[in-house]
C-alpha cells in the first residue's frame, strides 16, 4: 500500500501532461478518439499526423478552449476541467493560426497578456524585455503587429506564451506556411527557450522533418487515434535501420522468396515497388539481386536509404504522410489570414 | 475580484480604446454618418410640417441621430467579437486565467465609453446648431439613457456575433433588422399618427430608447415620461446584457 503510495507520487511529480481516454466528438464526428499518453518534464514531445488527424482538437481540448467528451487529462496535476484556472496559468499557447491583435505594437500583445495573467508591474517591464530578447525582436517592439512579417509574429506569439513562465508551452504547427530559412530560425528559438528553460513542450505537425528534428518523443496521430507513441530513434528502428526500395519484373514472386530470409525485418508491397526493411542495407543489396537472378526476376532499380517518420506512418497507415494531407479537406483559411513568409 | 481580473477589465477596455482612437476610418465613418443624417435630413425634412410637432425639427432630429449613432457603434462593438474569433485573438483571451465574466464586461465598458464619446461628439454638433439642452438634470438624463443604449446594443451584438459565422451576417441584421427598426423608432420622424406605424412603434424597443432620449434632452416633444421611458429601457437592457454575456459564456472555439 506504502509502495504503491509513493509510486504514485512519482507519477504525479514526473508528467507534465497525463491524459485518458481523451475524446471529443462533434455531431456525428469523432475528431480524437479514445486517447491517452503522458508527457514528462522537460521534454519535446511532439503529435505527427496529417491535416484532419485531430491534432488541434487534442490542444484545444488541453488548453481548456474545447470540453472533452469523454475521458480525463490533467496539465501540472491539475484536471482541464475541473481546474480550468490554475490549468490556465501553467500553459502557454501558440495557436495555429495568429492569434494576435494587429492594430496593437508588439510591446503592447505582450504587456497585455502581462496583466491578464497577474503579473506585478516590475516584473511585467522586465520579462517583455526577457522575451523579446530571446526572440530578438525588441527592435520591433514599438511598431504595430500588423507590418510584422509571418515569422515575426510567430516570434512574437512565442514570446508571448512565454511571458508568465509556462510549465508547459503548446504549439500547433508552429512553423506552417513558413519560408525554409525563418522555419529554422523558429526551430532555434523552440530547442533554445527548452534548454536553456527547461519548458515542457508540446507541439503539433504535420512535417516529419519538424517532428524529427526537434522532438524526443512522438506520437502519431491519424484519424482521431495514436498508432504508436516513442522516441524517433526506437520508431525508425521499427521499421527497419536502412530502407531498400527497389521495383522488380515480379514483384510478387520476389517478396515471396524474401520472406523465407532472416534478415528481412520488414517488408510491404506498394503499386509497384516494394520496400524492405533491414539492418545494413548496402551489404544486403547484391544478396538480394543474387537471389532475383536465381529465380530469373529482373531488377529494374533498387536504393538503399535511413528511414524516415514516413516509413513509420506509412507502416502503420498504409499511405504516405504527403498521400493523407492532399486527401484531407483543406482547411478553411482565407488568403489574407495566412502568413507571409520571408522577413 | 483579484489583481488579475480587474486587469483584465482594464485591458480589454484599454484595447478597444486605442483601436478606436488609432482606427482613423472607423472614427471618420462613425462621426460623418450621422453628421450627414443631421444636415440632409435636418435642411430637407425642415420645411416639411409633421403634425403636433412642439419643437423644430432639428430639435426633433438630433435625439434621433444620436440614439442612431450610439447603436451602431455599440453594435459594431459587440459583433467584433466575430472579428477576434476570425484573426485568432479571441483564443488567446478564452486562454488567460480569467473569467469570462471580465473579458465580457471590460469589452461593454470599452464599447459603451467609445459609443458615448461619438454621441458627445454629435451633440456637441447639435448643440452648435441651435438645439438647446432643458437644463441640468436633462443634461444627466441624457447621458443615463446614451448608457442604457449603448449597453442594449452592445449585449445584441454580443449575442449576435456567437451565433454568426462571418460578416455577411452582420449586416443583414443591420439592414433587414436594425434600420427598419430605426425608422419605425420615431428617431427620424414621428410615427405616432399612423395606426400601423404606432402599433409597431409600441413594440419597438428603439421607440423607448429614442423617445426617452428625445424627453430627456428636450424637455417636451416626447410621448411618453421619460420615467417610464426609462423603466422599458432598463428592463430591455439587462434582458440584452444576460443575453449577451450567456451567449459568450457558452460560446466555444
Amino acid at each position: 500500500m506504502i509502495y504503491c503510495h509513493v509510486l504514485n507520487l512519482q507519477l504525479i511529480d514526473m508528467s507534465i501532461i497525463e491524459t485518458k481516454d481523451l475524446t471529443k466528438t462533434f455531431d456525428h464526428f469523432t475528431a480524437v478518439n479514445d486517447i491517452s499518453f503522458s508527457v514528462e518534464s522537460g521534454e519535446i514531445f511532439g503529435f505527427l499526423g496529417p491535416n484532419g488527424a485531430g491534432k488541434t482538437t487534442t490542444i484545444k481540448m488541453l488548453t481548456t478552449l474545447l470540453r472533452p467528451t469523454k475521458g480525463k487529462a490533467t496539465i501540472a496535476g491539475y484536471d482541464i476541467v475541473k481546474q480550468r484556472d490554475k490549468v490556465r496559468k501553467s500553459l502557454g499557447v501558440v495557436f495555429q493560426e495568429p492569434a494576435l491583435d494587429i492594430e496593437l505594437t508588439g510591446k503592447e500583445n505582450l504587456d497585455y497578456h502581462a496583466r491578464m495573467y497577474g503579473i506585478g508591474r516590475d516584473k511585467r517591464k522586465k520579462r517583455i524585455e526577457e522575451v523579446l530578447d530571446l526572440v530578438d525582436l525588441s527592435e520591433k517592439q514599438n511598431q504595430m503587429v500588423k507590418t510584422y512579417s509571418g515569422g515575426m509574429k510567430r516570434r512574437l506569439e512565442i514570446a508571448r506564451g512565454l511571458m508568465h513562465n509556462p510549465t508547459v508551452l503548446f504549439l500547433d504547427e508552429p512553423t506552417l506556411g513558413l519560408d525554409a530559412q525563418t522555419r529554422r530560425a523558429i526551430w532555434a528559438y523552440i530547442r533554445k527557450m527548452n534548454k536553456e528553460h527547461q519548458t515542457t513542450i508540446f507541439l503539433t505537425t504535420h512535417y516529419m522533418d519538424e517532428a524529427d528534428f526537434l522532438c524526443d518523443r512522438v506520437a502519431i496521430i491519424d484519424k482521431g487515434k495514436i498508432l504508436v507513441l516513442d522516441t524517433i530513434r526506437t520508431l525508425k528502428n521499427m521499421v527497419g535501420n536502412d530502407i531498400i526500395t527497389l521495383s522488380s519484373s515480379n514483384n510478387n514472386k520476389l517478396i515471396n522468396n524474401l520472406s523465407e530470409q532472416q534478415w528481412v525485418k520488414n517488408k510491404e508491397i506498394h503499386d509497384d515497388y516494394i520496400t524492405l526493411g533491414v539492418e545494413k542495407g548496402d551489404e544486403k543489396i547484391p544478396r538480394i539481386i543474387e537471389l532475383a537472378q536465381s529465380e530469373k526476376i529482373k531488377v529494374q532499380s533498387i536504393n538503399v536509404r535511413k528511414p524516415t517518420l514516413d516509413d513509420v506512418f506509412l507502416h502503420y497507415t498504409g499511405r504516405s504522410m504527403r498521400q493523407s494531407n492532399t486527401d484531407a479537406p483543406e482547411k478553411r483559411v482565407p488568403p489574407h489570414f495566412r502568413h507571409r513568409g520571408g522577413r | 475580484m483579484t489583481n488579475a481580473e480587474l486587469q483584465a477589465v482594464y485591458v480589454m477596455w484599454l484595447r478597444q480604446m486605442k483601436r478606436f482612437v488609432r482606427s482613423k476610418s472607423r472614427l471618420i465613418s462613425t462621426i460623418a454618418q450621422p453628421l450627414f443624417f443631421l444636415f440632409i435630413l435636418g435642411s430637407g425634412f425642415r420645411v416639411a410640417s409633421f403634425e403636433g410637432l412642439s419643437v423644430d425639427y432639428l430639435s426633433f432630429l438630433a435625439p434621433g441621430v444620436i440614439s442612431m449613432s450610439i447603436l451602431f457603434s455599440s453594435m459594431f462593438t459587440g459583433v467584433s467579437v466575430l472579428w477576434d474569433k476570425q484573426f485568432g485573438f479571441l483564443q488567446e483571451v478564452l486562454v488567460a486565467p480569467v473569467s469570462r465574466f471580465s473579458i465580457i464586461f471590460g469589452r461593454t465598458l470599452g464599447g459603451a465609453t467609445t459609443a458615448l464619446i461619438q454621441g458627445f461628439i454629435i451633440l456637441g454638433i447639435a448643440l452648435g446648431l441651435g438645439v438647446q439642452i432643458a437644463g441640468v438634470l436633462n443634461f444627466l438624463m441624457t447621458i443615463v439613457f446614451m448608457l442604457l443604449i449603448a449597453f442594449s446594443a452592445v449585449g445584441f451584438g454580443l449575442a449576435v456575433a456567437t451565433k454568426l459565422e462571418d460578416f455577411e451576417g452582420f449586416q443583414l441584421i443591420m439592414n433587414l433588422l436594425l434600420m427598419p427598426l430605426l425608422f419605425l423608432s420615431s428617431a427620424f420622424f414621428p410615427v405616432l399618427d399612423q395606426p400601423i406605424l404606432h402599433t409597431i412603434a409600441m413594440i419597438n424597443p428603439l421607440f423607448y430608447m429614442v423617445d426617452g432620449l428625445r424627453g430627456s434632452l428636450l424637455g417636451t416633444a416626447n410621448i411618453y415620461p421619460p420615467f417610464i421611458d426609462f423603466i422599458i429601457v432598463f428592463i430591455f437592457c439587462c434582458i440584452m446584457l444576460g443575453i449577451g454575456s450567456y451567449s459568450f459564456h457558452k460560446s466555444e472555439i
